[in-house]
């Protein structure tokens, strides 16, 4: 019945896509919530009446978030053509996405985190170093645990959209589901690959959001 | 133990600067609980916060246990700090912790190992009444059971003095005994030194010994409790003791009783110590021709022992009450003649 319903689907192809999408996905946010998580403690840390405030870093850092944060992300995939050549040796492909997909998600995510960490209680900050404790306690012990229910949705939403530009990324030529729905799909005017392809992405999304939301509520203790 | 010598802490804003402390020496000796009273403004935090060097002074020393607090910073400061424990009027406890992990984490800065943090920890928890919420997390906690754990956090590294900003500001009346209770108890058993700031006389009354108070960024007036209790000279000060000894109230009774008696005095008696007890009234009463009147009275407990007022009118021939005033002075009572209100 699958197959009447999507006479034009070639399964191995679309299992294909979908493992090159979900791979995209997992390796772009994990290194976009490291590289995030240090650019947003950084502009937390420097900013005005915190501990190693900062007015020039500050400005810096913020400045290359924003910059980078207003780039519309197929904008991004171009520009970065060189960079990526440069790093990964060709412009094709699942390995080619990654740099595009983490420079274009972690100064959003950076931005969660600042907004993350303005909510922990200043007091709790205080105490820790009136407890006499070293920065690096205060960001391991303080400020990522306390803040860890906003992190970790933040995270979930960067992951989302990630999906989302996966596909993006795809029309460019760098596999997944967005390259089949566009090579395969809209090009061949096979409207089944390309229904299929948007299921398959939405059914991703889902999980994303359903495990984000689990883990989110499961370490709110407040 | 604890020497601030010519303190000032001016912070510059946009609108210029502001000076938060000022001129300000005062000396507090090992052991003892010291309260530093003030409205809100009046810069007690910033005071409290140039004990642990959370504050920098902009002129002047800080002295803590033979550290320089004001000088000196980095590895050194951050260890004088944990002989240095400060407790909140929020708690500032970790949401994400349990009471038990709450309790461990400035064992866990002190590089405490494991085994013995879990051992000290629950010596604390009994110590101050929390057994059987070790794992509960603060959301799940009364104001005063989080207080408790706050203080059980700040006693972790045994440290030599505890700061107390407005620590029972967030309690009821009732839990705000029970922690003063609580702080006193550890006072005398561990020989703490304990600085404690707060706008409730009441505080003052219960457990300190000495007492400063502040106004706009001075120290005004400071001394035993019993004697400022008694001899309150500034104008901040005398408030602040009606607080507790209810004079307040008596304002409009005294009133009352100036319009409905306008002849003969009213007198406002000061006891302190065993004097509280002396049977002075009836005395009067018997030995002289007068007649008195009781507007108001009233008995505080102090940690120096106890303190009254009572508000008379005493009436009757001009040197019948003239000679009632002379006894008075003999037995060591204060009174003070209140001819309008």
């Amino acid at each position: 019945m699958f197959n009447q319903l999507f006479p034009n689907v070639d399964w191995v192809k679309m299992w294909e896509a979908t493992y090159e999408t979900i791979y995209m996905t997992v390796i772009s946010t994990g290194v976009t919530f490291i590289l995030g998580l240090v650019i947003g403690i950084l502009l937390f840390l420097t900013s005005p009446n915190q501990i190693w405030a900062n007015k020039v870093v500050n400005f810096l850092t913020g400045s290359l978030v924003n910059i980078f944060r207003s780039i519309p992300f197929i904008v991004l995939i171009i520009l970065l053509i060189p960079f990526t050549k440069f790093l990964v040796g060709t412009i094709r492909g699942v390995e080619a996405a990654l740099p595009a997909l983490i420079i274009g998600a972690a100064p959003f995510y950076a931005r969660l985190v600042l907004i993350a960490l303005r909510e922990i209680d200043k007091g709790v900050i205080e105490a820790a170093r009136s407890m006499g404790a070293k920065t690096s306690t205060i960001i391991w012990k303080v400020l990522i645990p306390e803040s860890l229910p906003a992190l970790l949705s933040g995270i979930t939403v960067t992951a989302v959209a990630l999906v989302g530009y996966t596909a993006m990324a795809g029309i460019i030529g760098a596999g997944g589901l967005g390259n089949l729905a566009f090579i395969d799909g809209f090009q061949r005017s096979r409207d089944d690959v390309v229904l299929m392809a948007t299921i398959i992405i939405l059914v991703i999304v889902f999980i994303l959001q359903f495990i984000g939301d689990f883990i989110t509520t499961k370490t709110d203790k407040r | 133990m604890i020497e601030l010598k010519d303190i000032s802490k001016i912070y510059k804003t946009k609108n210029g600067e502001i000076t938060a402390v000022k001129d300000v020496n005062l000396t507090i000796n090992k052991g003892e609980i010291y309260g530093i009273i003030g409205y809100s403004g009046a810069g007690k935090s910033t005071m409290i916060r140039l004990l642990n060097g959370l504050e920098k002074p902009s002129t002047g020393t800080v002295e803590v246990g033979g550290h320089q607090i004001s000088s000196i910073s980095g590895t050194k400061l951050r260890q004088a700090r944990q002989k240095i424990s400060m407790i909140f009027q929020h708690f500032n406890l970790l949401w994400s912790r349990t009471v038990a992990d709450n309790i461990s984490f400035p064992l866990e800065i002190a590089g405490v190992s494991k085994a013995e943090r879990s051992k000290r920890v629950k010596e604390l928890i009994d110590l101050v009444g929390l057994t059987g919420r070790e794992n509960a997390y603060p959301s799940q906690l009364s104001g005063g059971q989080k207080q408790r754990v706050g203080i059980a956090r700040a006693l972790a590294n045994n440290p030599e003095v505890l700061l107390c900003d407005e620590a029972t500001s967030a309690l009821d009346p009732e839990t705000t005994d029970a922690i003063l209770e609580l702080l006193l108890d550890i006072n005398k058993r561990l020989g703490l030194t304990i600085v404690l700031i707060t706008h409730e006389m009441h505080v003052i009354r219960k457990i300190c010994h000495r007492v400063a108070v502040m106004e706009a960024g001075r120290v005004v007036e400071s001394g035993d409790v019993l004697h400022v209790f008694q001899n309150p000279q500034a104008e901040i000060t005398k408030n602040f003791v009606m607080q507790v000894s209810g004079t307040k109230e008596s304002k409009e009774s005294i009133e009352q009783i100036l319009v409905n008696y306008p002849t003969g005095k009213i007198v406002k008696l000061t006891f302190i110590g065993n004097k509280t007890e002396q049977p002075v009234i009836s005395q009067i009463i018997k030995e002289f021709d007068v007649e008195v009147n009781i507007v108001h009275g009233n008995i505080t407990q102090t940690t120096s022992g106890p303190y009254g007022t009572l508000i008379v009118q005493i009436d009757g021939k001009p040197n019948q009450v003239e000679e009632a005033f002379k006894l008075l002075e003999t037995r060591e009572i204060q009174a003070e003649v209140i001819d309008h209100v």
